[in-house]
Protein backbone atom coordinates (compact mmCIF):
# COMPACT_ATOMS: atom_id res chain seq x y z
CA UNK A 1 0.00 0.00 0.00
CA UNK A 2 1.43 3.09 -1.09
CA UNK A 3 1.90 6.32 1.64
CA UNK A 4 -0.31 9.32 1.59
CA UNK A 5 0.65 11.09 4.50
CA UNK A 6 4.20 9.86 6.22
CA UNK A 7 4.72 11.44 9.58
CA UNK A 8 8.18 11.27 11.21
CA UNK A 9 9.39 12.52 14.25
CA UNK A 10 6.94 14.93 14.71
CA UNK A 11 7.20 17.39 17.82
CA UNK A 12 5.34 20.64 18.97
CA UNK A 13 6.49 22.35 22.26
CA UNK A 14 5.26 25.58 23.61
CA UNK A 15 7.81 26.66 26.14
CA UNK A 16 8.25 24.34 27.99
CA UNK A 17 4.92 21.96 27.64
CA UNK A 18 5.20 19.42 24.98
CA UNK A 19 1.83 19.30 23.31
CA UNK A 20 3.00 16.40 20.56
CA UNK A 21 6.30 14.43 21.54
CA UNK A 22 8.02 12.70 18.42
CA UNK A 23 5.27 10.93 17.00
CA UNK A 24 5.54 8.99 13.89
CA UNK A 25 2.83 7.11 11.35
CA UNK A 26 1.23 6.93 8.36
CA UNK A 27 -1.34 6.82 6.31
CA UNK A 28 -1.47 4.55 3.41
CA UNK A 29 -3.51 4.68 -0.05
CA UNK A 30 -7.49 3.63 0.55
CA UNK A 31 -6.76 3.86 4.48
CA UNK A 32 -8.85 5.40 7.05
CA UNK A 33 -6.50 5.99 10.13
CA UNK A 34 -8.19 6.86 13.55
CA UNK A 35 -6.49 9.18 16.00
CA UNK A 36 -7.57 9.11 19.07
CA UNK A 37 -7.27 10.24 22.77
CA UNK A 38 -8.65 12.09 25.50
CA UNK A 39 -8.79 15.91 25.07
CA UNK A 40 -5.47 17.44 25.07
CA UNK A 41 -3.86 14.33 23.99
CA UNK A 42 -2.40 16.62 20.91
CA UNK A 43 -4.42 15.15 17.97
CA UNK A 44 -5.74 18.60 16.64
CA UNK A 45 -2.06 20.12 17.30
CA UNK A 46 -0.67 17.00 15.37
CA UNK A 47 -3.62 17.95 12.44
CA UNK A 48 -2.82 22.15 12.67
CA UNK A 49 1.08 20.87 11.69
CA UNK A 50 -0.06 18.79 8.82
CA UNK A 51 -2.03 21.38 7.43
CA UNK A 52 0.78 23.59 7.57
CA UNK A 53 -1.39 26.27 10.08
CA UNK A 54 1.15 25.23 12.88
CA UNK A 55 4.98 24.81 12.42
CA UNK A 56 6.68 21.78 13.92
CA UNK A 57 9.05 22.21 16.37
CA UNK A 58 10.69 18.71 14.67
CA UNK A 59 10.40 16.12 12.57
CA UNK A 60 8.76 15.94 8.79
CA UNK A 61 5.95 15.52 7.10
CA UNK A 62 5.21 14.31 3.78
CA UNK A 63 2.27 14.48 2.18
CA UNK A 64 2.41 12.30 -1.42
CA UNK A 65 5.89 12.27 -0.63
CA UNK A 66 6.11 15.67 -1.21
CA UNK A 67 7.76 17.63 1.90
CA UNK A 68 5.70 20.00 3.14
CA UNK A 69 8.10 22.64 4.90
CA UNK A 70 10.21 22.98 1.71
CA UNK A 71 6.87 22.19 -0.95
CA UNK A 72 4.03 24.24 1.23
CA UNK A 73 1.64 24.93 -1.22
CA UNK A 74 2.17 22.18 -3.80
CA UNK A 75 1.66 19.50 -0.56
CA UNK A 76 -1.83 21.50 0.48
CA UNK A 77 -2.97 20.93 -3.19
CA UNK A 78 -3.21 17.16 -2.51
CA UNK A 79 -4.97 17.71 1.17
CA UNK A 80 -8.27 18.78 2.24
CA UNK A 81 -10.09 18.77 5.73
CA UNK A 82 -13.23 19.50 8.00
CA UNK A 83 -13.63 20.51 11.38
CA UNK A 84 -16.38 21.26 13.55
CA UNK A 85 -14.32 24.41 14.56
CA UNK A 86 -13.58 26.01 10.75
CA UNK A 87 -16.77 26.58 9.57
CA UNK A 88 -16.68 28.38 6.43
CA UNK A 89 -17.76 32.06 6.37
CA UNK A 90 -21.58 33.04 7.12
CA UNK A 91 -21.40 35.93 5.53
CA UNK A 92 -21.41 34.13 1.80
CA UNK A 93 -23.97 31.74 0.35
CA UNK A 94 -23.05 27.60 0.47
CA UNK A 95 -22.40 28.16 -3.85
CA UNK A 96 -20.02 31.16 -2.98
CA UNK A 97 -17.82 30.03 -0.30
CA UNK A 98 -17.71 26.44 -2.24
CA UNK A 99 -16.70 28.93 -5.48
CA UNK A 100 -13.84 30.48 -3.72
CA UNK A 101 -12.85 27.42 -2.32
CA UNK A 102 -12.11 25.28 -5.11
CA UNK A 103 -10.20 28.28 -6.62
CA UNK A 104 -8.10 28.27 -3.93
CA UNK A 105 -7.35 24.62 -4.37
CA UNK A 106 -6.87 24.89 -8.28
CA UNK A 107 -10.38 22.87 -9.05
CA UNK A 108 -10.83 21.78 -12.73
CA UNK A 109 -13.98 22.09 -14.16
CA UNK A 110 -15.19 24.05 -11.44
CA UNK A 111 -19.15 24.55 -12.42
CA UNK A 112 -18.85 20.88 -13.22
CA UNK A 113 -17.43 19.85 -9.97
CA UNK A 114 -19.68 22.21 -7.81
CA UNK A 115 -22.68 20.52 -9.07
CA UNK A 116 -21.78 17.37 -8.30
CA UNK A 117 -20.85 17.59 -4.56
CA UNK A 118 -23.65 19.76 -3.99
CA UNK A 119 -25.84 16.89 -5.15
CA UNK A 120 -23.94 14.21 -3.36
CA UNK A 121 -24.02 16.24 0.32
CA UNK A 122 -27.66 17.32 -0.76
CA UNK A 123 -26.83 21.14 -0.51
CA UNK A 124 -29.15 21.95 -3.78
CA UNK A 125 -32.01 23.37 -1.70
CA UNK A 126 -29.33 25.69 0.08
CA UNK A 127 -27.26 26.72 -2.59
CA UNK A 128 -27.90 30.53 -2.31
CA UNK A 129 -28.34 30.18 1.92
CA UNK A 130 -25.70 31.57 3.39
CA UNK A 131 -23.43 29.68 5.62
CA UNK A 132 -24.58 31.16 8.38
CA UNK A 133 -27.91 30.55 8.97
CA UNK A 134 -27.36 27.00 8.51
CA UNK A 135 -28.13 24.28 11.10
CA UNK A 136 -25.15 22.57 12.33
CA UNK A 137 -25.41 19.37 10.87
CA UNK A 138 -25.82 21.94 7.42
CA UNK A 139 -23.15 23.57 7.84
CA UNK A 140 -21.06 20.55 8.71
CA UNK A 141 -21.83 19.51 5.32
CA UNK A 142 -20.47 22.76 3.52
CA UNK A 143 -17.28 21.67 4.68
CA UNK A 144 -17.20 18.26 3.92
CA UNK A 145 -18.34 19.56 0.91
CA UNK A 146 -15.25 22.05 0.95
CA UNK A 147 -13.06 19.08 1.85
CA UNK A 148 -14.01 17.09 -1.12
CA UNK A 149 -13.35 19.85 -3.75
CA UNK A 150 -9.93 19.12 -4.62
CA UNK A 151 -10.40 15.36 -4.78
CA UNK A 152 -7.73 15.03 -2.00
CA UNK A 153 -4.70 12.23 -1.68
CA UNK A 154 -4.73 13.18 2.06
CA UNK A 155 -8.09 14.27 4.05
CA UNK A 156 -8.15 15.17 7.26
CA UNK A 157 -11.08 15.16 9.58
CA UNK A 158 -11.60 16.61 13.22
CA UNK A 159 -15.20 14.86 14.60
CA UNK A 160 -16.86 15.13 11.30
CA UNK A 161 -19.71 13.66 12.82
CA UNK A 162 -20.28 15.66 16.59
CA UNK A 163 -23.07 17.62 15.24
CA UNK A 164 -24.87 15.22 12.60
CA UNK A 165 -27.59 13.22 13.43
CA UNK A 166 -27.90 9.68 13.56
CA UNK A 167 -28.69 9.17 9.84
CA UNK A 168 -26.71 12.34 8.59
CA UNK A 169 -23.70 10.36 10.56
CA UNK A 170 -24.23 7.45 8.67
CA UNK A 171 -24.33 8.69 5.49
CA UNK A 172 -21.25 10.67 6.01
CA UNK A 173 -19.44 7.62 6.91
CA UNK A 174 -20.27 5.70 4.05
CA UNK A 175 -19.78 8.83 1.95
CA UNK A 176 -16.43 8.73 3.35
CA UNK A 177 -15.40 4.87 3.34
CA UNK A 178 -16.57 5.14 -0.26
CA UNK A 179 -14.20 8.04 -1.20
CA UNK A 180 -11.15 5.85 0.13
CA UNK A 181 -12.08 2.91 -1.26
CA UNK A 182 -13.08 4.34 -4.89
CA UNK A 183 -10.84 7.69 -5.32
CA UNK A 184 -7.73 6.19 -3.27
CA UNK A 185 -7.23 8.88 -0.69
CA UNK A 186 -6.34 8.08 2.62
CA UNK A 187 -8.38 9.48 5.67
CA UNK A 188 -6.72 10.97 8.90
CA UNK A 189 -10.28 10.32 11.27
CA UNK A 190 -10.37 12.24 15.27
CA UNK A 191 -13.61 11.15 16.87
CA UNK A 192 -14.75 10.34 20.47
CA UNK A 193 -17.76 8.21 19.25
CA UNK A 194 -16.36 4.87 19.42
CA UNK A 195 -18.79 2.93 17.45
CA UNK A 196 -17.74 4.93 14.91
CA UNK A 197 -14.11 4.36 14.65
CA UNK A 198 -14.69 0.68 15.10
CA UNK A 199 -17.07 0.86 12.13
CA UNK A 200 -14.88 3.21 9.59
CA UNK A 201 -11.26 3.03 11.27
CA UNK A 202 -9.24 0.26 8.81
CA UNK A 203 -6.29 0.99 11.76
CA UNK A 204 -6.52 3.16 15.08
CA UNK A 205 -3.71 5.61 17.06
CA UNK A 206 -4.29 5.84 20.29
CA UNK A 207 -2.27 9.42 21.21
CA UNK A 208 -2.00 10.49 25.46
CA UNK A 209 0.23 13.41 26.39
CA UNK A 210 1.42 13.60 23.07
CA UNK A 211 2.71 10.59 22.42
CA UNK A 212 1.26 7.22 20.18
CA UNK A 213 0.27 4.91 23.11
CA UNK A 214 -1.00 2.57 20.96
CA UNK A 215 -1.47 1.13 17.61
CA UNK A 216 -3.77 -1.72 15.50
CA UNK A 217 -7.18 -2.55 14.11
CA UNK A 218 -9.97 -0.81 16.02
CA UNK A 219 -11.51 -4.44 15.87
CA UNK A 220 -8.85 -6.79 17.54
CA UNK A 221 -6.89 -4.26 19.83
CA UNK A 222 -9.01 -4.00 23.07
CA UNK A 223 -9.12 -7.87 23.15
CA UNK A 224 -5.27 -7.20 22.76
CA UNK A 225 -5.19 -5.33 26.19
CA UNK A 226 -7.34 -7.69 27.98
CA UNK A 227 -10.56 -5.13 27.28
CA UNK A 228 -14.01 -5.59 26.15
CA UNK A 229 -14.60 -2.50 23.66
CA UNK A 230 -12.76 0.09 22.34
CA UNK A 231 -14.36 2.64 24.56
CA UNK A 232 -13.50 0.94 27.15
CA UNK A 233 -9.37 1.19 25.90
CA UNK A 234 -9.89 4.52 25.28
CA UNK A 235 -11.21 4.96 29.16
CA UNK A 236 -7.85 3.27 30.04
CA UNK A 237 -5.86 5.49 28.06
CA UNK A 238 -7.12 8.49 29.07
CA UNK A 239 -6.99 7.47 32.67
CA UNK A 240 -4.22 5.24 33.29
CA UNK A 241 -1.79 5.93 30.27
CA UNK A 242 1.06 4.83 32.17
CA UNK A 243 -1.03 1.00 32.62
CA UNK A 244 -0.56 0.83 28.76
CA UNK A 245 3.03 2.50 28.43
CA UNK A 246 5.31 0.16 26.43
CA UNK A 247 2.19 -2.29 25.76
CA UNK B 1 2.07 33.20 -8.10
CA UNK B 2 -0.97 31.31 -9.33
CA UNK B 3 -3.87 33.93 -10.70
CA UNK B 4 -6.21 31.74 -9.43
CA UNK B 5 -5.74 32.08 -5.74
CA UNK B 6 -5.78 35.47 -6.18
CA UNK B 7 -8.65 35.97 -8.02
CA UNK B 8 -10.33 33.83 -5.31
CA UNK B 9 -9.55 36.99 -2.70
CA UNK B 10 -10.83 39.05 -4.87
CA UNK B 11 -13.91 37.25 -6.04
CA UNK B 12 -14.59 36.61 -2.14
CA UNK B 13 -14.72 40.57 -1.86
CA UNK B 14 -17.09 40.91 -4.89
CA UNK B 15 -19.40 38.67 -3.36
CA UNK B 16 -19.24 40.12 0.14
CA UNK B 17 -19.82 43.86 -1.29
CA UNK B 18 -22.14 42.59 -4.05
CA UNK B 19 -24.47 41.10 -1.18
CA UNK B 20 -24.38 44.23 1.64
CA UNK B 21 -25.15 47.50 1.33
CA UNK B 22 -23.75 48.38 4.81
CA UNK B 23 -20.71 47.19 2.60
CA UNK B 24 -21.16 49.25 -0.61
CA UNK B 25 -22.26 52.54 1.21
CA UNK B 26 -18.94 53.30 3.04
CA UNK B 27 -17.42 53.02 -0.45
CA UNK B 28 -18.47 56.28 -1.76
CA UNK B 29 -20.32 58.01 1.44
CA UNK B 30 -17.89 59.44 3.71
CA UNK B 31 -15.73 60.45 0.63
CA UNK B 32 -18.51 62.28 -0.37
CA UNK B 33 -19.06 64.06 3.12
CA UNK B 34 -15.90 65.53 3.11
CA UNK B 35 -16.00 66.79 -0.40
CA UNK B 36 -19.45 68.52 0.27
CA UNK B 37 -17.89 69.88 3.48
CA UNK B 38 -14.57 70.97 1.87
CA UNK B 39 -16.17 72.09 -0.98
CA UNK B 40 -18.31 74.43 1.13
CA UNK B 41 -15.27 75.33 3.39
CA UNK B 42 -13.19 76.59 -0.01
CA UNK B 43 -16.06 78.79 -1.65
CA UNK B 44 -16.41 80.66 2.02
CA UNK B 45 -12.34 81.10 1.70
CA UNK B 46 -12.91 82.81 -1.83
CA UNK B 47 -15.46 84.93 -0.58
CA UNK B 48 -13.97 86.31 2.32
CA UNK B 49 -9.92 86.55 1.34
CA UNK B 50 -10.45 89.04 -1.70
CA UNK B 51 -7.39 87.87 -2.67
CA UNK B 52 -9.04 86.57 -5.95
CA UNK B 53 -7.14 82.87 -4.92
CA UNK B 54 -8.92 80.34 -6.02
CA UNK B 55 -8.81 77.42 -2.74
CA UNK B 56 -10.79 75.00 -4.66
CA UNK B 57 -7.12 73.37 -6.68
CA UNK B 58 -5.33 73.51 -3.17
CA UNK B 59 -7.83 72.65 -0.14
CA UNK B 60 -10.49 70.68 -2.64
CA UNK B 61 -7.49 68.77 -3.95
CA UNK B 62 -4.94 68.40 -1.36
CA UNK B 63 -8.36 66.32 0.34
CA UNK B 64 -9.28 64.37 -2.31
CA UNK B 65 -5.79 62.91 -2.81
CA UNK B 66 -5.78 62.46 1.18
CA UNK B 67 -8.74 60.89 1.29
CA UNK B 68 -7.88 58.45 -1.98
CA UNK B 69 -5.01 57.66 0.09
CA UNK B 70 -7.03 57.09 3.09
CA UNK B 71 -9.47 54.90 0.76
CA UNK B 72 -6.47 52.64 -0.91
CA UNK B 73 -4.94 51.88 2.80
CA UNK B 74 -8.48 50.94 4.06
CA UNK B 75 -9.28 48.73 1.02
CA UNK B 76 -6.67 46.90 2.05
CA UNK B 77 -7.41 46.40 6.14
CA UNK B 78 -11.15 46.05 5.19
CA UNK B 79 -10.68 42.93 2.94
CA UNK B 80 -8.08 41.68 5.53
CA UNK B 81 -10.58 42.69 8.31
CA UNK B 82 -13.32 40.41 6.71
CA UNK B 83 -10.75 37.22 7.48
CA UNK B 84 -10.90 38.43 10.60
CA UNK B 85 -14.55 38.77 11.79
CA UNK B 86 -15.56 35.50 9.91
CA UNK B 87 -12.68 33.54 11.64
CA UNK B 88 -11.47 32.40 8.46
CA UNK B 89 -7.94 32.02 8.66
CA UNK B 90 -7.96 28.36 9.74
CA UNK B 91 -9.63 27.93 6.13
CA UNK B 92 -7.72 30.07 4.46
CA UNK B 93 -4.40 29.23 5.17
CA UNK B 94 -4.75 25.85 5.21
CA UNK B 95 -4.99 25.85 1.10
CA UNK B 96 -2.48 26.25 -1.38
CA UNK B 97 -2.54 29.89 -1.12
CA UNK B 98 1.03 31.84 -0.96
CA UNK B 99 1.45 35.16 1.30
CA UNK B 100 2.12 36.82 -1.82
CA UNK B 101 -1.03 35.61 -3.20
CA UNK B 102 -3.26 36.57 -0.22
CA UNK B 103 -1.65 39.92 0.06
CA UNK B 104 -2.38 40.08 -3.72
CA UNK B 105 -5.16 39.23 -3.80
CA UNK B 106 -6.28 42.20 -0.88
CA UNK B 107 -4.43 44.67 -3.06
CA UNK B 108 -6.38 44.45 -6.07
CA UNK B 109 -9.49 44.25 -3.84
CA UNK B 110 -8.15 47.53 -2.73
CA UNK B 111 -7.68 48.97 -6.26
CA UNK B 112 -11.20 48.12 -6.86
CA UNK B 113 -12.66 49.72 -4.12
CA UNK B 114 -10.76 52.56 -4.20
CA UNK B 115 -11.21 53.46 -7.61
CA UNK B 116 -14.76 54.28 -7.06
CA UNK B 117 -14.17 56.32 -4.19
CA UNK B 118 -11.94 58.46 -6.79
CA UNK B 119 -14.64 58.24 -9.39
CA UNK B 120 -17.25 59.56 -7.07
CA UNK B 121 -14.87 62.13 -5.52
CA UNK B 122 -13.71 63.37 -8.71
CA UNK B 123 -17.41 63.86 -10.30
CA UNK B 124 -18.98 65.65 -6.95
CA UNK B 125 -15.29 68.12 -6.62
CA UNK B 126 -15.92 68.81 -10.54
CA UNK B 127 -19.89 69.18 -10.34
CA UNK B 128 -20.75 70.78 -7.62
CA UNK B 129 -17.68 72.80 -6.77
CA UNK B 130 -15.44 73.52 -10.20
CA UNK B 131 -12.66 71.72 -9.42
CA UNK B 132 -10.60 70.86 -12.60
CA UNK B 133 -7.93 68.69 -12.97
CA UNK B 134 -6.36 70.30 -15.73
CA UNK B 135 -4.76 72.48 -13.42
CA UNK B 136 -2.99 69.77 -12.45
CA UNK B 137 -2.46 68.33 -15.77
CA UNK B 138 -0.67 64.76 -16.44
CA UNK B 139 1.10 65.33 -12.91
CA UNK B 140 -1.76 63.75 -11.33
CA UNK B 141 -0.97 60.37 -12.77
CA UNK B 142 2.18 60.41 -10.12
CA UNK B 143 0.51 61.96 -7.47
CA UNK B 144 -1.81 59.51 -7.10
CA UNK B 145 0.48 56.73 -8.17
CA UNK B 146 2.76 57.92 -5.13
CA UNK B 147 -0.43 58.04 -2.52
CA UNK B 148 -1.84 54.86 -3.69
CA UNK B 149 1.61 53.04 -3.30
CA UNK B 150 1.94 54.16 0.48
CA UNK B 151 -1.59 53.18 0.67
CA UNK B 152 -0.95 49.90 0.07
CA UNK B 153 2.16 49.68 2.41
CA UNK B 154 0.16 51.32 5.14
CA UNK B 155 -2.60 48.97 4.78
CA UNK B 156 -0.16 45.46 4.89
CA UNK B 157 1.53 46.87 7.76
CA UNK B 158 -2.09 47.64 9.54
CA UNK B 159 -3.40 43.82 8.64
CA UNK B 160 0.18 42.92 10.36
CA UNK B 161 -0.42 44.50 13.28
CA UNK B 162 -3.99 43.58 13.64
CA UNK B 163 -2.97 39.76 13.04
CA UNK B 164 -0.04 39.58 15.24
CA UNK B 165 -2.48 41.49 18.21
CA UNK B 166 -5.65 39.73 17.61
CA UNK B 167 -9.39 41.87 16.53
CA UNK B 168 -9.33 44.38 19.05
CA UNK B 169 -6.38 45.84 17.48
CA UNK B 170 -7.95 46.65 14.34
CA UNK B 171 -8.88 50.34 16.65
CA UNK B 172 -5.17 51.26 16.38
CA UNK B 173 -5.78 51.02 12.51
CA UNK B 174 -8.59 53.38 12.09
CA UNK B 175 -6.29 56.33 13.55
CA UNK B 176 -3.44 55.79 11.72
CA UNK B 177 -3.90 58.41 8.41
CA UNK B 178 -4.72 61.23 11.32
CA UNK B 179 -1.69 60.46 13.02
CA UNK B 180 0.31 60.95 9.75
CA UNK B 181 -1.64 63.81 7.88
CA UNK B 182 0.18 66.28 10.14
CA UNK B 183 3.31 64.75 8.86
CA UNK B 184 2.22 64.33 5.63
CA UNK B 185 1.90 67.99 5.24
CA UNK B 186 -1.78 67.93 3.28
CA UNK B 187 -3.02 71.28 3.85
CA UNK B 188 0.45 73.57 4.32
CA UNK B 189 3.91 73.82 3.40
CA UNK B 190 6.82 71.63 4.49
CA UNK B 191 8.16 75.17 5.43
CA UNK B 192 6.01 75.34 8.11
CA UNK B 193 6.74 72.73 10.51
CA UNK B 194 9.42 72.82 12.96
CA UNK B 195 12.50 71.72 11.76
CA UNK B 196 12.19 68.05 13.54
CA UNK B 197 9.04 67.60 11.43
CA UNK B 198 10.10 68.18 8.69
CA UNK B 199 12.49 65.24 9.19
CA UNK B 200 10.19 62.97 9.67
CA UNK B 201 7.74 64.53 6.78
CA UNK B 202 10.84 63.84 4.01
CA UNK B 203 9.87 60.68 5.14
CA UNK B 204 6.82 59.82 4.36
CA UNK B 205 6.05 60.10 0.07
CA UNK B 206 2.92 61.79 0.80
CA UNK B 207 4.84 65.16 1.79
CA UNK B 208 6.25 65.03 -1.92
CA UNK B 209 3.03 64.99 -3.61
CA UNK B 210 1.47 67.34 -1.48
CA UNK B 211 4.81 70.07 -1.99
CA UNK B 212 4.78 68.91 -5.66
CA UNK B 213 0.64 69.75 -5.79
CA UNK B 214 1.44 73.31 -4.34
CA UNK B 215 3.72 74.15 -6.41
CA UNK B 216 1.94 73.32 -9.76
CA UNK B 217 -1.05 75.30 -8.53
CA UNK B 218 1.89 78.29 -7.71
CA UNK B 219 3.01 77.96 -11.61
CA UNK B 220 6.38 76.65 -10.62
CA UNK B 221 7.76 73.71 -11.57
CA UNK B 222 7.62 70.43 -10.47
CA UNK B 223 10.34 68.92 -8.66
CA UNK B 224 10.42 65.22 -10.55
CA UNK B 225 13.77 64.69 -8.38
CA UNK B 226 11.42 64.96 -5.52
CA UNK B 227 8.66 62.54 -6.77
CA UNK B 228 11.06 60.01 -7.82
CA UNK B 229 12.16 60.29 -4.07
CA UNK B 230 8.89 59.83 -3.16
CA UNK B 231 7.95 56.61 -5.18
CA UNK B 232 11.41 55.49 -4.34
CA UNK B 233 10.06 55.24 -0.57
CA UNK B 234 6.97 53.93 -1.41
CA UNK B 235 9.05 51.18 -3.30
CA UNK B 236 10.71 50.89 0.32
CA UNK B 237 7.56 50.85 2.33
CA UNK B 238 5.71 48.61 0.43
CA UNK B 239 9.05 45.69 0.46
CA UNK B 240 9.14 46.79 4.29
CA UNK B 241 5.41 46.05 4.91
CA UNK B 242 5.55 43.00 3.33
CA UNK B 243 8.61 41.52 4.96
CA UNK B 244 6.68 42.29 8.34
CA UNK B 245 3.69 40.86 7.56
CA UNK B 246 5.30 37.56 6.53
CA UNK B 247 7.35 37.81 9.75
CA UNK B 248 4.13 38.11 11.72
CA UNK B 249 2.55 34.94 9.45
CA UNK B 250 5.72 33.11 10.22
CA UNK B 251 5.36 34.05 13.58
CA UNK B 252 1.50 33.10 14.01
CA UNK B 253 2.29 29.58 12.40
CA UNK B 254 4.99 28.72 14.59
CA UNK B 255 2.80 29.78 17.57
CA UNK B 256 0.15 28.31 16.81
CA UNK B 257 -2.28 31.59 16.62
CA UNK B 258 -3.55 31.04 12.76
CA UNK B 259 -5.43 27.85 14.34
CA UNK B 260 -6.14 29.71 17.15
CA UNK B 261 -6.78 33.10 16.22
CA UNK B 262 -9.91 34.50 18.49
CA UNK B 263 -7.92 33.78 21.57
CA UNK B 264 -5.89 37.10 20.62
CA UNK B 265 -2.27 35.51 22.22
CA UNK B 266 -1.44 32.23 22.91
CA UNK B 267 0.23 33.21 26.43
Amino acid sequence: MSTVLSVTGLRKEYGNLVAVDGISFSVGRNEIVGLLGPNGAGKTTTINMILGVLQPSAGTIHVDAIDLATRRSRALAHTNFAAVYAPLPGNLTVYQNLRVFALLYGVKNLAERLELLLGQFALEPFRHVKCGVLSSGEQTRVGLAKAMLNAPRLLLLDEPTASLDPAAARDVRTRIRHFAARDGGGVLWTSHNMYEVEEVCDRVLFLSRGKILLAGDPKTLPREHGKQTLEELFITVAREPLALEGA
Amino acid sequence: MHAQRVAAIVLRQFYLIRGSPARVLPLFAWVTIDMVLWGFITKYLNAVTLSGFNFVPLLLGAVLLWDFFIRVMQGVTMAFFEDVWSRNFLNLFATPLSIAEYLSGLVLSSIATSAVALAVMLVVATAAFGLSFFVYGLMLVPFLLVLFLFGIALGIVGSAVVLRLGPAAEWFIWPIPALISPFAVVFYPLSTLPRWMQYVARLLPPSYVFESMRAVIAGGAVSGRGLAVGGGLDVLCILLACWFFTRIYWHAVRTGLIARYSAESLS
